[in-house]
């Protein structure tokens, strides 16, 4: 009889292994949420909800470019400087700095998301087909970027006011919902049919899994790593975009600085192994959406910023423990 | 022998998910025996071996260890307690020296850190006494395998185990290493230290094991003294049925000699390995292709399949020469590759079934890069039947498979494409009895279909049961080639023998 139980609750144990494995970022989300309701009266309401939603979107773009990365047994810490050109490089068009392509906000957005993706480019050809280690080549990236977004308007910040350009970050649509949520939920449902219906989606996997057992398949995997960086790129361009259309300015100094590391806190708190392999969406999406809260409930507690480090760096261990591969 | 038992794993029970892995198993092991665990994949032999050296914990039971109950949460404490594991795929570190490798965690220490010259010298006074030329500062990695699984012996020997587990050591090594490491297994037997032998090669098993037991589907069959079995009856109890009809069968007839030469190899020469080999083989064939090891058969068929474009010479498919870049080239003419290597070429372990069967066909099934899953879905339920893949769900991971079925589902990855060639190298090594002689009744099966088969095996047998015809290359070169009744171990092996004495003349 003992036996039985003793064995029924081994099981148990194992499937709640399991389940924390799959749900677990569900969880710390929600538990984050009820531990805000109790601390401060004034987080439950809807707009403390819409000012999440519209915060995280940065994070919540770079992060699904991460993942896709990190899914093929790479890393990419640039996107925070990629971010910055990009911000900068827009507001430069629409301010007329650059006079051949003049200064609609079409064109800037275009012109900033294809300045984005030739960065994505250099990673891409660095890292396949001259198998340079992704860190390296983004770490180069990381540090000349910054250096590019800084001198390209001699350091100092654009400003642009009153332009259809803002407008896009500050439009709710009905009056209520704002538009970011519908930009956040567009881009989940795109890397998620990309994973799970694609070819390239596949490949992405395999490649972080077996690089070559993947060739030995027939699978094009330059061209796969090519478009992988390219991709994390153009999110973080976007990103950049999103985060200077909100400020209504564009400082090369601030845009995207840490974000790289909060694009890869999100990953691994949702369960991505930083090996490569199968790439947990939903566990990144709610990864995203823990580091941004921790933000907010830092700032709506007035506790120090620096802090939300430090609990940043708590929710990491937690998570990444709570999904480690258990032995049996 | 007197019944003094090292080992007494008593009534260990061991559930996985949906798996009884281990159904109240007995297992002993007398001192200074060497004993043969044998059962087919998934019969539970790796898995006792885990909980044994504390990899898994079991769920029932009792392990005693020299009399004394024991129980390890980690291998950390059973190698404390003298048990020491040879693993089948070598678990040592490629970039550190053979010294660093066998003092690995026992390193010796003098008053400014780590005693190099003292290592060094103890390193390579072990492997002298082993019978093994090796520099022992190198790196591993510029050795092959065989010294590699003598290093981590060395290492074994030097641990001065009580217990010594080896899991499938002789997998990759030829027969003169296999000898080698027998002796090196008879010495520790003289020293009082019992060894567990699993092995899917008979012949090993009773030239060294003193005792066999026989696990099936996680239960124990027997345990026996080895004087008193015979190969058909150990078979037998492996598969749990009459051995008599797997382990002779007939190959098909092939009467193709007039149909066309589908694929060839002219004079190929790869600048290390290869060194102007060339054959042909027609549609439907199953050509063998022998050698020892380092012959040069691996490196050819990565050359025929564009895993290796710098070569000169020429391949050429139905009569028209080509040249791949890559092995997607050599998939959009249709050829197939399914490696030696498993692990490191073969598998994606945490995707499933589904995902590594259809890996290589995905281009074919999809339309502007979407996935049909409907037909992907067939194509996976197709395979799983048609080879008989043992699972409950295509959706399960393919590690946690057994070789055996691992090694189907990687077969069929290829067979779904519907190849017009396809080369298997070593696709029965390390699997066991029972799925081997269904894979080679698939061979049969595929060149009954008109697909031709290069067959690259190191076991002459295997080579005799399913090839109409056999070429020998020596140093990438050909020496020889047998067809019909000439077709036999006795004369692959003459023909390797005088290639060799030829050799030596020509020195000389």
């Amino acid at each position: 009889m003992k036996g039985i139980t003793a064995k029924k609750q081994q099981r148990q144990s194992f499937e709640l292994q399991l389940h924390l494995q799959k749900y677990g970022t569900i969880y710390a989300f929600a538990a984050l949420i009820i531990i805000n309701m109790l601390l401060n009266h004034n987080f439950a309401s809807l707009g403390t909800l819409w000012n999440l939603t519209i915060q995280v979107l940065p994070t919540m773009l770079t992060s699904l470019g991460m993942v896709l990365v990190i899914s093929s047994g790479g890393i990419d810490i640039s996107v925070g400087s990629v971010m910055a050109i990009s911000a900068v490089i827009s507001g430069m068009v629409l301010t007329g700095k650059v006079p051949v392509v003049g200064s609609g906000v079409g064109i800037a957005v275009a012109f900033a998301l294809l300045c984005a993706m030739l960065l994505g480019l250099f990673n891409g050809i660095l890292i396949s087909y001259f198998k340079i280690q992704p860190i390296i080549v983004t770490l180069i990236l990381f540090i000349a970027g910054r250096g590019i977004a800084q001198l390209l308007n001699a350091g100092g910040t654009i400003v642009f006011y009153n332009n259809k350009f803002t407008e896009i970050a500050l439009y709710r649509i009905g009056g209520v919902v704002p538009i970011q949520l519908f930009i956040s939920l567009f881009f989940v449902l795109v890397i998620i049919f990309l994973l799970k219906k694609t070819t390239f989606g596949y490949y992405i996997q395999a490649i972080g899994e077996n690089p070559r057992a993947s060739r030995l398949s027939g699978i094009r995997t330059t061209g796969v790593l090519l478009s992988i960086y390219v991709i994390s790129a153009l999110f973080a361009g976007l990103a950049g975009l999103f985060e200077s259309s909100r400020a209504s300015c564009a400082d090369p100094n601030s845009i995207g600085v840490l974000a790289e590391l909060d694009a890869i806190a999100a990953v691994a708190i949702g369960g991505t192994s930083m090996s490569g392999g199968k790439a947990h969406i939903m566990g990144t999406v709610f990864g995203a959406l823990i580091i941004q809260l921790v933000s907010i409930m830092v700032n709506m507690n007035n506790i120090p910023f620096a802090y939300s480090r430090i609990f940043k760096a708590v929710i990491i261990i937690v998570a990444v423990y709570l999904q480690r591969e258990k032995r049996s | 022998m007197k019944d003094n038992y090292l080992l007494e794993m008593k009534q260990v029970d061991k559930r996985f998910p949906g798996v009884h892995a281990l159904d109240h198993v007995d297992f002993r092991v007398r001192a200074g025996e060497i004993h043969g665990l044998m059962g087919e994949n998934g019969a539970g032999k790796s898995t006792l071996m885990k909980v044994l050296t504390g990899l898994y914990r079991m769920d029932e039971g009792e392990i005693r260890l020299a009399k004394k109950a024991v129980s390890f949460d980690r291998p950390l404490d059973s190698q404390k307690a003298g048990i020491s594991t040879i693993y089948q795929e070598i678990n040592l570190i490629s970039y550190l020296s053979i010294a660093e490798n066998i003092y690995l965690g026992r390193e010796i220490m003098n008053r400014t850190g780590i005693d190099w010259k003292a290592i060094n010298q103890g390193a390579s006074e072990i492997l002298e006494e082993m019978g093994v030329k090796a520099d022992v500062t190198q790196p591993l990695c510029t050795y092959g395998t065989a010294v590699q699984q003598m290093v981590a012996i060395a290492r074994v020997i030097f641990a001065q185990a009580k217990l010594v587990v080896m899991d499938e050591p002789t997998s990759s090594l030829d027969e003169k290493e296999v000898a080698i490491l027998f002796r090196q297994m008879h010495k520790l037997k003289e020293k009082g230290i019992s060894i567990i032998f699993i092995s899917h090669r008979l012949d090993e098993v009773f030239e060294i094991c003193d005792t066999v037991t026989v696990l099936k589907d996680g239960k124990l069959v027997s345990e026996d003294a080895i004087k008193n079995l015979t190969k058909l009856e150990l078979v037998s109890r492996m598969i749990g049925r009459d051995a008599t009809d797997v382990l002779k069968r007939k190959k098909g007839q092939f009467e193709g000699e007039q149909t066309e030469i589908l694929f060839e190899v002219q004079q190929i020469d790869d600048g290390s390995k290869l060194h102007g080999v060339s054959l042909g083989i027609r549609r439907g064939e199953i050509l063998g292709l022998a050698g020892l090891l380092g012959s040069g058969r691996t490196e050819l068929a990565k050359v025929i399949f564009g895993d290796n474009p710098s070569y000169t010479g020429k391949l050429m498919i139905d009569g028209k020469a080509v040249h791949w870049k890559a092995p997607r080239d050599a998939i959009t003419h249709k050829l197939a590759y399914c490696s030696e290597d498993r692990k490191a070429e073969g598998v994606f372990p945490h995707m499933s079934i589904r995902e590594n069967l259809t890996m290589a066909i995905l281009p074919g099934i999809a339309r502007g890069g979407v996935v049909d899953s409907k037909q992907q879905k067939k194509i996976v339920n197709e395979y799983i039947n048609r080879l008989s893949i043992k699972t409950s769900d295509p959706e399960q991971l393919i590690r946690n498979l057994s070789g055996g079925n691992q090694q189907k589902v990687l077969l069929s990855r290829w067979l779904c494409m519907e190849p017009g060639f396809i080369i298997l190298d070593e696709p029965t090594r390390g699997i066991d009895i029972g799925a081997k002689s269904e894979i080679e009744m698939l061979i049969q099966d595929i060149s009954q279909r008109g697909i031709s088969v290069l067959l690259i095996s190191s076991e002459l047998e295997e080579l005799v049961r399913n090839c109409h015809r056999v070429v020998v290359i020596r140093d990438g070169l050909n020496i020889g080639e047998l067809e019909g009744d000439a077709l036999s171990e006795k004369g692959i092996m003459q023909t390797i023998a005088q290639a060799v004495t030829q050799a030596e003349e020509d020195v000389g």
